[in-house]
Order: structure tokens, then sequence, then C-alpha cells
């Protein structure tokens, strides 16, 4: 069982633990660039100046997160028809 | 409707994971089954139905790319394609992460079946991991079941609370109140197996839970190290180092998919001989 042992094996509890430090920090202070309860809003009120300028659909919008220790990012993906729909 | 029955392949399975019990592995089990069926070529989504207490994304590992979530699909504020996490790991699989800041009520019957028939079009299984106990979120979590894998640790309270579940899977699924409906296909899975406390009369037999639930078998997952080590790197079991429990897993995902695999009772052969060496020693 020694042997076995001798692999670099003793990582995943500081893993752990790091990932639940991220996590935890962005759940508290609700930060990381985004609560996620405002995330709906922020969608709509995208789909919403973009409509201005553009016909685009509902389901043109694609948001993604990605929540980091230092800075977080968030992707934002519109979608738009073969033509510019310029209004 | 011809949609219950097995005829029309093409719509994917919902299978459940629930146990009454908190603690038991439901989750782990959630995230292993689902991987291993991905890996194996299957469409799959786990979605996570403990709403306010998620955390099969931190066991699956894509904790940090929540945006949406299952409530914000089920109350029209994202599309469903929005919410769904694809696996980096494997193409097959994908997560529908649930809300942290909502409570069970926002759990609809109608709700959750949109969402579901829509999975249904696209994934080959569904996999729901139930949050402990009967409540609304356990029972919206089985309400549209096909299967069951009900996880049970080889304990008496465990085992009392799985009988609970079996009960509630014959009386209040969807499958329950249809006439001329399969009933769920309910199968136990159990885990935290400790052979060498078993043969030593500490810990009951598979037969003996067997005799007490009367359900089919669907799998031995061995207590093992290898089930903390990875849910510390957000790793589903099977797709970490190979280990007793990950071989489990693999073979009880082929029984659930109509595979012949004799069953075995597993455990991690170093911790079995460290036990032992201990047991002598002291």
């Amino acid at each position: 069982m020694f042997g076995f042992s001798l692999r670099p094996r003793k990582a995943s509890a500081s893993t752990a633990k790091e990932r639940l430090q991220i996590l935890l920090a962005h759940e508290r202070s609700g930060s990381g660039g985004a609560r996620p309860d405002c995330l709906p809003q922020l969608q709509r009120e995208i789909l919403d100046v973009i409509r201005r300028h553009m016909q685009i659909g509902d389901e043109a919008i694609d948001i993604r997160m990605e929540r980091g220790d230092e800075l977080s990012s968030l992707e934002i993906n519109i979608e738009f028809p073969g033509k510019l729909g310029v209004n | 409707m011809s949609k219950d029955l097995t005829l029309e392949e093409p719509l994917g399975k919902v299978i459940v994971v629930t146990s009454g019990k908190g603690g038991v592995g439901k989750t782990t089990t959630s995230a292993a089954v689902g991987a291993e069926l991905a890996r194996r070529g299957h469409k799959t989504v786990v979605i996570d139905f403990d709403v306010g207490l998620r955390n099969l994304d931190m066991i699956m590992g894509c904790e940090r790319r929540v945006v949406f979530d299952f409530i914000n699909v089920i109350q029209g504020d994202a599309k469903l394609k929005q919410a769904l996490i694809r696996d980096r790991r494997l193409e097959n699989l994908a997560v529908l992460p649930t809300s942290q800041t909502r409570d069970k009520d926002a759990l609809t019957k109608a709700g959750v079946e949109t969402v579901l028939d829509e999975l249904r079009k696209e994934f080959d299984y569904i996999i729901c991991d139930s949050p402990a106990g009967i409540e609304r979120g356990a029972q919206m979590a089985m309400h549209f079941a096909d299967e069951a894998i009900v996880v049970t640790n080889p304990e008496v309270s465990s085992v009392r609370d799985s009988d609970r579940v079996l009960g509630l899977l014959n009386s209040i699924t969807d499958r329950a109140g249809k006439t001329g409906a399969e009933p769920v296909k309910a199968q136990v899975l159990i885990t935290r197996h400790d052979k060498s406390r078993v043969d030593s009369g500490e810990m009951m037999t598979v037969e003996d839970v067997l005799e007490v639930l009367a359900v089919p078998l669907l799998g031995i997952i061995p207590e093992s190290k290898a089930v903390l080590r990875a849910s510390n790197l957000g790793v589903p079991v099977v797709l970490d180092d190979p280990s007793a429990a990950a071989a489990a897993y693999e073979d009880a995902v082929g029984r659930l998919i109509g595979e012949q695999i004799e069953m075995r009772i597993a455990a991690d052969p170093r911790r079995g001989l460290l036990q032992r060496l201990f047991r002598r020693a002291v």
C-alpha cells in the first residue's frame, strides 16, 4: 500500500479547500461580476438595447460565466440572422 | 399516450437517483452514473433537484460556470440551452444546476414536466439527482421517472428510508397514477459497502438488505477513499484514477443499460490489506 501511495495524491484536500474558498467568496458577497439572480434581468436588458438597433430573437443570446479567484469573466454571445437586420 | 413505454426509443429515459436518507451517496452516484453513461457514448444530462442546497455542480466540478439554472428555466427567465452546462471532459455529458437562492416551491409539476420533455428529445438519459427526504423536492425528482436507483447504505436507518421511498415510487409518481403504465423500475444500489465489516458480522450483508427491500440489485459500491478524493477534485469518480468504487459504478451502469454483468463485491485492495494489518496488530 505504501508503494501505491508514493504517487502525488495528497493534493486533493487542498484542491477541495481552494474550490470552496473561491465558490463561497462569490456566494457570500453575491459578487463575481454578477449575482446569479440579476442575470435574467441583465439578459433582458441587453436584448432590449440590441433590439433598438437590430432584430434578434429571444434565443439569440448566450451568457457564459467563469468565476475565478482573482477575477471572473462573463462571456456574452449574440447570434444574428444571416444579414444584420438593422432597423 | 404511447410515450410512457420503451417502444419509442428516440425519447430519453428519466432515471431518478433517490434514497430518503441524506449522505448515502445520491450525488456521487448521479455524477458517476451520468459520466459513465456519457463515456459509453450515450447523451446524458444530470439534473440537480436539491433547490437551495445545490451540490451536484461541485461534485461535477462545474461550480464556477453556473449562470442560469433549472428554476430560471421553469420560470421562463432563461432558455434550457442557456442553463445547460456542457462538461469539458465528455462531450455527451451536461449538467443542469439548480438554484442556490430559491426554495423548493419553485419546482412546479408542470414546469418540471416541460423541462424533462424538452430534455428527452435531446438526451438518451436524464438523471435526476434527488434531495434527501420525501418532501416536495424529492417528490418532484421522482415524479416523472421511468426508472429509479435507490441508493442504500447497509445500515438500519438507510434501509428503512429506502423502503419508504420505494413505497412512494409505487404510489405517487406519474407512472403509478396512470392506468396501464408500467410501474417505475426501481433497483437498489448499495453504497459504502465494507467487505471486512460484513465478513466480521458488523455490517448487514447484501442479501440481508435485499431480503428486507425485495427489489432487484443494481450494484454494490465499496467504501472507497476514491470517493472523497473525487469529490475534493470535482471529478466524477469514474473519470478519476482507477478504483474499486469506479469499477463498481462501471458495472452498475452496464447493468442499468441491460448488460449481464456478474455481481461482485469489491474493495480497494490496499485499504483492505491495511485494515487487516491494523486489526492483527492491535
